[in-house]
C-alpha cells in the first residue's frame, strides 16, 4: 500500500487533499467517483496523477477546481489550495480563485476555445474577469504570454480567431490562458492527449520549461506512463476511486509496489526496436501488392473559384506477404487513414493499382468488388460506435456471412466459436453491445471481422481508445490470431511503440507520402529520414538507443 | 467569403425559377383558366372571351406565355389586376405594410420571448419552468392560430373589451397608439405558435453549448456565470438559430394569412384570399413570386449574417 505518510503538508504543499470522497448518483456502478484520497502537491513540482479510464483521476482535478456537477457531491475530506480551504467555501469565493490562484489546461484543444472570440479576447478575459489591469495594459500582457509560450508572431496572433490555429497552437494558447495571472497551481487534464506524438513533445518540454522558470506547482493528469517519465517528480497512481501508491517519480516506475502499478507499468508498450519472430504460417506469396496510390480530396466548387484540393494519398507503393503484418504510422493528417479506405474501398482511389491476390481491385465496381469484400475486412478505431446498439452480438456476427451466402446455422456455429476464440463467453451471442466493455467490444469487432475468414484484415487506430492494460491485451489476441490463421494485417495507428510491438514491417507517412519503408529494427533504432527521426525522438519516456527508463520489463 | 456569395446567390435565382415554373404551370391547370372569372358575367359573349384571351395572348402555347410573363416580371411589369386593371405591383404594395408589420412585430416577440424562454428552460433544466414552458410549448403547437384568434376576440374585445376585434385602426384616428392597439393582439396570436419552436430549438442549442469545453474553460477561467451565458453560451448558441430563423418565415407568412382573415387585417393574406377567389390570377402568380423572393431573400440574409458573425466562414 502507499506510504501515505510521506505526504507532507503546510506551506510545503501548494495544493493538499486529504481524504476526500466524492460520492456518485445511485445506481452507477460504484458509490464514489473517488474514495478517501490524499495527496500533496509540493510547492515547484510536478505530480502526475496517473491512472485508466474511470479511475477517477478527472473527478480530482474538477474537484480542486469547484467545477463539479451538483449531480456528484463532496462528502467528506478536505482540499487546501495555496492555504486557502476549498471544500464548502462559498461559489463566489471559488470563482475568485478560479484563474487567479489555480488554472486548468483541458485535453482536447480544438473545443476548449470559443471559435467566435479572437485569441486576445479570450486571453484579456482572463484579467477582466479577475479586474486587473487596464485595457491597454491587458493588451500588453496576452501579447507578452503569447510570445512566452513560444507562439509565431503574437501581435497577429492576438487577433486570430481559434479555427486557424492548429490543435498544438491552441493549446499554447490555452497555456497562455492559464498563465495570465501567474497562479500557484495548474491543473493539466491530459493536456496532450489529443496531440500528434511530436507536438506533444513540444507541449510537454513548453510547460517543463515554464513551471521551471516560474516555480509553478503542476498537477499533471495522465494515463501514459511515457509522459510520466518524462516530466514528473512525484507520482500518484489511481485505481478506481482509490490511490493505490504515490511517492516520487524514480520510486513508483522503477520499483512500484502495488501489484495493479507494476501491471499497469508492464502493460505499456515499449519501442522494442527489435524484429518481430517470423510466423510459422507467413510465406513469401505476395498477397497485396499497392503500386502508386493516389487520392486527392477536392471541396468548396471549382465554379465560384473556392476549390480546395488536398492530396491525401500521394503515389504510395507497398507489398504484403501472406501472414505478415505492416504498420502504417503517421500523425494526423499524414493519410494513413485515407489509405486503409482506399484498400478496402470504403473510397475510391484517384490513380494506381492495388492488386490483392494477383487482381486489380482499383478499377473494380462495387458490384465487381462484392464477393471479394468477406476476403477484406476491417477493425474500427471506435468500440462503442462501430457496433449497432440495436443489434445483439449474434446478430452482428452472422448477418454479413449469411448476405455473403453462409446457411444461418452454420454461422451461428462459427459465430459462438469465434466468440470463446476471442475471449469471451459463449453466451455473448444473444446479448446487446451495451452490456460491454470497451477491450470486449473491441474483441467483439474482431470476432465480426474474422467471421469471413478474411485474407486481409485492416485495423485502422484499432487499439487506440482502449487503456492501455486492455491494448496489450488486445495486441496479444491479435498476434494469436495471425500465427494461427496466417491473416495478413495492415495496421494503422499514430502509436509507434504499438507498432513496433505487432508489426513485421513499418511505413511512415508524411503529408500523403511513404517517407520510410522497413522492419522496426531500422525505423526505431536506424531511422533513415529526418521525419522519421524526428518522430521516434518525440516519443514520451523512450531513448530507443539506450535501456529503458522504465524498469519493468514487459 | 465571395465564392459563398455568388455560390448561395445562383442557387436562390435557381429555386426562384423553380418556384415560378411550377406556380405558372399549376395556375393554368386548373379548370377555367385564367377567365373562369369572366365567363361568369352574363354580358360577356364567347367572341368577347376569345377577344380578350386573343389580347391577354392566352391562346399561345403555356411555354410562350411563361417566358412571355417572367421577361416582363424581370423588367419589372408584373402585369394588371382583373379586378381594377391597377399594376400588380401597386396592389401588393398597397397590402405589404399592414403584412410586414404584423409579421414583424409578431417575429420581435416570438425571438424575444423564445430566446429567453430556451435560455431559461436550458440553464435550469428540468425545473418547474422547464416543465411548464415544454408542455405550454406543446399546447401552443398542437392549437391551431385561428382558434387562438378567436378564443381571443372573446375573452380580450368581447368579455373585458381591452382591445379592438380587428382591423388595423380605427376609422377617423391614425395615430400611432391607436396602430399599436390594434396590433397587439394579432401580433401576439400569430407569434404564440413561433414562441414554441423558437424557445424549443434555443433550448437545445443552448444545452449543446452548455456542455462544451470552452464553457468549462470559461468557468475555469473564473468568469461570471452571467458573463459566461452572455459572452460564449448565447453567441455560439444563436448561430444556428440564424439560419432557422430564415427558414421560419415562410410559415410566419402562412400564419399571418389565417391571423389577418381573423383580424380582418388588410394585408397581403387578405388580398390572397379575396384575389384567389375573384380568380385573379396576374395578382396570384405576383403575389406567389412576390413572396417567394422574400423567402429567398430572407435566406440569403440569415446566410449573409451567419457567415458574417461566423469567422470560420467569413475569413476562409
Amino acid at each position: 500500500m502507499a506510504d501515505r505518510t510521506e505526504a507532507v503538508s503546510g506551506d510545503d504543499a501548494a495544493l493538499s487533499v486529504r481524504g476526500l470522497t466524492v460520492d456518485l448518483p445511485k445506481g452507477m456502478e460504484r458509490t464514489h467517483a473517488v474514495e478517501n484520497i490524499s495527496f500533496d502537491l509540493k510547492r515547484g513540482q510536478i505530480l502526475c496523477i496517473i491512472g485508466e479510464s474511470g479511475s477517477g483521476k478527472s473527478v480530482t482535478a474538477n474537484t480542486i477546481m469547484g467545477l463539479l456537477p451538483k449531480l456528484i457531491p463532496v462528502s467528506s475530506g478536505a482540499i487546501h489550495l495555496d492555504g486557502t480551504a476549498i471544500i464548502g467555501a462559498p461559489a463566489k469565493k471559488l470563482r475568485g480563485l478560479r484563474g487567479r490562484v489555480v488554472s486548468m489546461i483541458f485535453q482536447d484543444p480544438l473545443s476548449a476555445l470559443n471559435p467566435l472570440m479572437t485569441v486576445g479576447e479570450q486571453i484579456t478575459e482572463v484579467l477582466t474577469a479577475h479586474g486587473v489591469g487596464t485595457k491597454a495594459s491587458r493588451r500588453k500582457r496576452a501579447i507578452e504570454l503569447l510570445t512566452e509560450v513560444g507562439l509565431p508572431d503574437p501581435e497577429l496572433m492576438y487577433y486570430q480567431y481559434p479555427f486557424r490555429l492548429s490543435g498544438g497552437q491552441r493549446q499554447r494558447v490555452m497555456i497562455a490562458m492559464a498563465l495570465a495571472l501567474e497562479p500557484t497551481v495548474l491543473i493539466a487534464d491530459e493536456p496532450t492527449t489529443a496531440l500528434d506524438v511530436t507536438t506533444q513533445a513540444q507541449i510537454l518540454k513548453l510547460i517543463r520549461d515554464i513551471q521551471r522558470r516560474k516555480g509553478m506547482s503542476v498537477m499533471f493528469i495522465t494515463h501514459d506512463f511515457g509522459v510520466v517519465a518524462e516530466i514528473a517528480d512525484s507520482v500518484v497512481v489511481m485505481e478506481k476511486g482509490r490511490v493505490v501508491e504515490q511517492g516520487s517519480a524514480e520510486q513508483v516506475l522503477k520499483s512500484p509496489t502495488h501489484p495493479y502499478t507494476q501491471r499497469l507499468i508492464a502493460a505499456v508498450p515499449h519501442l522494442t526496436g527489435k524484429n518481430r519472430a517470423v510466423q510459422e504460417k507467413a510465406s513469401n506469396e505476395t498477397i497485396l501488392k499497392v503500386e502508386g496510390l493516389s487520392k486527392t480530396y477536392r471541396s468548396g466548387s471549382a465554379l465560384f473559384g473556392s476549390q480546395r484540393i488536398v492530396s491525401a494519398v500521394k503515389d504510395v507503393s507497398f507489398d504484403l506477404a501472406a501472414g505478415r503484418t505492416l504498420g502504417v504510422v503517421g500523425e494526423s493528417g499524414s493519410g494513413k487513414s485515407s489509405l486503409g479506405r482506399l484498400l478496402i474501398k470504403l473510397q475510391d482511389s484517384d490513380g494506381g493499382r492495388i492488386l490483392f491476390e494477383g487482381r486489380d481491385i482499383a478499377k473494380l465496381s462495387e458490384s465487381q468488388f462484392r464477393p471479394l469484400r468477406p476476403r477484406i475486412q476491417m477493425i474500427f478505431q471506435d468500440p462503442f460506435a462501430s457496433l449497432n446498439p440495436r443489434s445483439t452480438i449474434g446478430q452482428i456476427l452472422t448477418v454479413g456471412p449469411v448476405a455473403h451466402g453462409m446457411p444461418y446455422a452454420q454461422a451461428r456455429e462459427e459465430a459462438r466459436a469465434l466468440l470463446a476464440h476471442v475471449g469471451l463467453d459463449a453466451g455473448a451471442f444473444g446479448r446487446y453491445p451495451h452490456e460491454f466493455s470497451g477491450g470486449q467490444r473491441q474483441r467483439i469487432g474482431i470476432a465480426r471481422a474474422l467471421m469471413f475468414k478474411p485474407k486481409l484484415l485492416i485495423a485502422d487506430e484499432a487499439v487506440s481508445a482502449l487503456d492501455v492494460s486492455i491494448q496489450a491485451q488486445i495486441l496479444k489476441l491479435l498476434d494469436q490470431i495471425q500465427r494461427e490463421t496466417g491473416v495478413s494485417m495492415i495496421f494503422i495507428t499514430h502509436d509507434l511503440r504499438v507498432a513496433s510491438q505487432i508489426c513485421d514491417e513499418i511505413a511512415v507517412m508524411q503529408k500523403g507520402r511513404i517517407v520510410e519503408h522497413g522492419p522496426p529494427s531500422q525505423i526505431f533504432l536506424n531511422p533513415q529520414s529526418a521525419y522519421t527521426r524526428e518522430l521516434v525522438a518525440a516519443i514520451p519516456g523512450e531513448r530507443p538507443r539506450d535501456t529503458r527508463p522504465i524498469a519493468v520489463n514487459s | 467569403m465571395r465564392g459563398f456569395l455568388l455560390n448561395r446567390l445562383s442557387q436562390s435565382l435557381v429555386l426562384l425559377l423553380i418556384v415560378s415554373v411550377i406556380g405558372f404551370v399549376v395556375l393554368n391547370l386548373i379548370p377555367g383558366g385564367p377567365l373562369a372569372q369572366f365567363g361568369l358575367d352574363p354580358s360577356m359573349t364567347q367572341d368577347d372571351l376569345n377577344r380578350l384571351k386573343e389580347q391577354l395572348g392566352l391562346n399561345r402555347p403555356l411555354w410562350m406565355q411563361y417566358l412571355d410573363w417572367a421577361w416582363r416580371l424581370v423588367q419589372g411589369d408584373w402585369g394588371h389586376s382583373f379586378r381594377d386593371g391597377a399594376p400588380v405591383l401597386d396592389v401588393i404594395g398597397r397590402h405589404l405594410v399592414a403584412t410586414l408589420l404584423l409579421m414583424g412585430s409578431s417575429t420581435v416577440i416570438a425571438i424575444a420571448v423564445g430566446t429567453w424562454i430556451g435560455i431559461r428552460g436550458a440553464t435550469h433544466r428540468y425545473s418547474v419552468f422547464d416543465y411548464l414552458a415544454t408542455v405550454g410549448a406543446m399546447v401552443a403547437l398542437s392549437i391551431p392560430t385561428f382558434w387562438f384568434g378567436l378564443v381571443g376576440i372573446y375573452v380580450f374585445s368581447l368579455r373585458l373589451g381591452w382591445l379592438p376585434a380587428g382591423n388595423m385602426y380605427t376609422i377617423g384616428d391614425g395615430s400611432v397608439l391607436n396602430h399599436i392597439h390594434h396590433l397587439i393582439m394579432p401580433s401576439i396570436v400569430l407569434a404564440l405558435v413561433h414562441v414554441a419552436i423558437w424557445s424549443r430549438y434555443m433550448r437545445t442549442a443552448t444545452l449543446d453549448v452548455i456542455s462544451q469545453e470552452f464553457v468549462k474553460t470559461a468557468r475555469a477561467k473564473g468568469l461570471s456565470e452571467r458573463r459566461i451565458l452572455m459572452k460564449h453560451v448565447v453567441g455560439n448558441a444563436l448561430l444556428p438559430m440564424i439560419t432557422l430563423a430564415g427558414m421560419q418565415l415562410p410559415s410566419v407568412l402562412t400564419g399571418a394569412l389565417v391571423t389577418e382573415t381573423v383580424f380582418t387585417w388588410p394585408g397581403m393574406g387578405r388580398l390572397f384570399l379575396d384575389s384567389l377567389g375573384y380568380s385573379d390570377y396576374p395578382v396570384v402568380m405576383g403575389l406567389l413570386m412576390f413572396s417567394a423572393i422574400l423567402v429567398v431573400l430572407c435566406n440569403l440574409i440569415a446566410d449573409i449574417v451567419v457567415a458574417i458573425i461566423d469567422p470560420r466562414i467569413r475569413l476562409s
